[in-house]
């Protein structure tokens, strides 16, 4: 089995692929990435915490022009997983507002960025509709 | 309590493209013409806010080198399109604290042909190396969502359509029709033309539902302010104290945390605490207001200000819009410039073209788009990052 590595360090793939938040353990803010210290309350010490795969759509844009190589057209959206608001593409839908709804239950899925020269995976996410 | 602070000249150059201007051409049009506006000269000025994005560094000093180098503090800021607002703020606050009666604010961008505003790159490698706070391997716009802006953006709009219900591709476009109408009043305006809901529904898609006549304009411009203290106003001839505007209220926040708001930017509570904060400075409310211009960046976003200025009841601000009430005609016009959307977006002149606008409406002089017997308004700007300026404006008494 070749070697992967997550597009993000919040993404983890062993098991089954899900999101790992820094909680601060003084008011519980969830963030994702490296921290300084907690915006909301100033806390300098955070937990790591699985984010639910599942939520709701609660903002969404079809991208139809975006910056050189990026390809288009691509949902990007807001997904509410339980309280935890997630930054991602929609994915494994047609990118068009009759596939793309507000309020529309989704689930984390993983998409791969192809190997690279020593033959590693790169694996991104997105989330894709629950059916 | 700090002293009044008055704008005793102010100027806007035409919006548009400007090939042969440089930022400081631009920048220079703009001081000049506030300063002969205000009957002052360079010498006369005694702190100075300049703001520029994308243009040389040190642009304060640059300008001052072709208009008046008279040792004066400069205060070069940033604060993306915010940058005019603060500019203006570094000058008001310095008459308030006393150390300045006579201040100068100039904001000036050259944005013809940039294009699209993006976001992160990542430098290229042939191995997946992580970088970067989240340890990502690959630039991350257009692989966990989107860092333009019209996208950003849209789903700002989409979010309170979810949140409260009623909002519809049509709507948003509807918003852009009434801000393309406006502009065709506005000789200085980037487009003035009108434009019927189909053909902005069926203009080329941008970022859904912002299609590109939804968008902010890219332009070039500047524009500047000229303040002075009270104390300073009552030594001026009555002519200049009759055109004279008051700075009613002067707000700059930015954005509080709040759950989300590093994932989608959240530009509602900044908002929110600005016109707040203004009110109370002012002593007047939203009801009082005769014109608004606030920061439409894209039609998407007029929407969500609508409420976050207290224009409307918290949740309503698509039956306030439709009620017609902020066409021209109506009971609170909004950007009756044109905004962004048609009179254009060089982005640190804005914050500055939104108070002229209505300082223009309160002397009585913005000519046939004059909305008549104005005499408060408010001037809204936002910069992603995120920073909120809220000027309200009160014409002199007579």
């Amino acid at each position: 089995m070749s070697e992967k590595v997550p597009l993000v360090d919040y993404l983890v793939l062993d098991g089954a692929p899900h999101l790992v938040a820094q909680e601060c353990v003084e008011c519980g803010a969830r963030y994702f990435g490296r921290r300084n210290a907690c915006a909301s309350c100033e806390g300098s010490e955070f937990r790591p915490v699985d984010v639910p795969v599942e939520g709701e759509l609660r903002a969404f844009t079809i991208v139809s022009h975006a910056a050189a190589g990026i390809p288009v057209p691509f949902v990007a959206g807001l997904v509410d997983c339980g309280g935890t608001s997630v930054r991602a593409n929609i994915v494994n839908t047609p990118p068009d507002p009759e596939h793309v709804r507000l309020g529309m239950k989704v689930r984390l899925a993983t998409t791969s960025l192809g190997e690279d020269s020593k033959g590693v995976e790169a694996v991104g996410f997105g989330f894709e509709p629950v059916s | 309590m700090a002293e009044n602070v008055w704008i005793l000249g102010i100027h806007m150059t035409k919006f548009g493209k400007h090939p042969t201007l440089d930022v400081v051409d631009l920048g220079a049009e703009a001081a000049r013409g506030a300063l002969k506006d205000a009957g002052l000269r360079m010498r006369d000025v005694q702190v100075f806010g300049a703001g520029n994005l994308r243009g040389p560094g040190g642009f304060g000093q640059l300008l001052q080198k072709q208009i008046g180098q008279t040792g004066i503090p400069v205060f070069n800021v940033a604060n993306a399109c915010a940058t005019g607002a603060t500019a203006l703020r570094v000058a008001v606050m310095a008459i308030k604290a006393g150390e300045a009666d006579v201040g100068l604010a100039v904001g000036v961008e050259k944005l013809s042909g940039v294009g699209l505003l993006t976001g992160n790159e990542q430098a290229k490698s042939d191995t997946w190396t992580p970088a970067g706070r989240v340890g990502a391997v690959a630039a991350l716009d257009g692989r966990v969502g989107t860092d333009t802006m019209p996208g950003v953006f849209a789903q700002i709009g989409m979010e309170y359509g979810h949140r409260y219900g009623g909002t519809s591709f049509e709507l948003f476009a509807r918003i852009a029709e009434k801000n393309h109408a406006h502009s065709t009043l506005n000789p200085l305006a980037t487009y003035q033309k009108r434009f019927t809901v189909e053909q902005i529904m069926n203009d080329v898609m941008i970022a859904y539902p912002n299609t590109r006549s939804m968008c902010s304009a890219n332009c070039d411009g500047a524009a500047a302010a000229v303040v002075v203290s009270e104390r300073k106003l009552r030594t001026l001839s009555l002519e200049q104290q009759r055109r004279a505007v008051k700075i009613s209220a002067s707000v700059l926040t930015s954005d509080p945390w709040s759950e989300g708001c590093q994932v989608l930017p959240d530009i509602n509570t900044l908002t929110r605490a600005a016109a707040d904060q203004a009110y109370e400075q002012a002593g007047i409310g939203p009801d009082d207001l005769d014109l608004v211009e606030l920061h439409d960046c894209f039609a998407t976003a007029e929407l969500v200000h609508y409420d976050n200025l207290r224009l409307c009841e918290p949740g309503g601000a698509v039956d306030f819009f439709n009620s017609g009430v902020t066409w021209r005609d109506g009971k609170k016009p909004v950007n009756v410039s044109g905004g962004l959307e048609s009179k254009g977006h060089p982005i640190s002149a804005t914050g500055i073209a939104n108070i002229w606008e209505v300082a223009t409406h309160l002397r009585g002089e913005a000519g046939d788009r004059q909305i008549d017997g104005a005499r408060v308004g408010l001037a809204h700007v936002i910069g992603l990052g995120s920073a909120c300026g809220v000027h309200i404006l009160e014409k002199a008494a007579a």
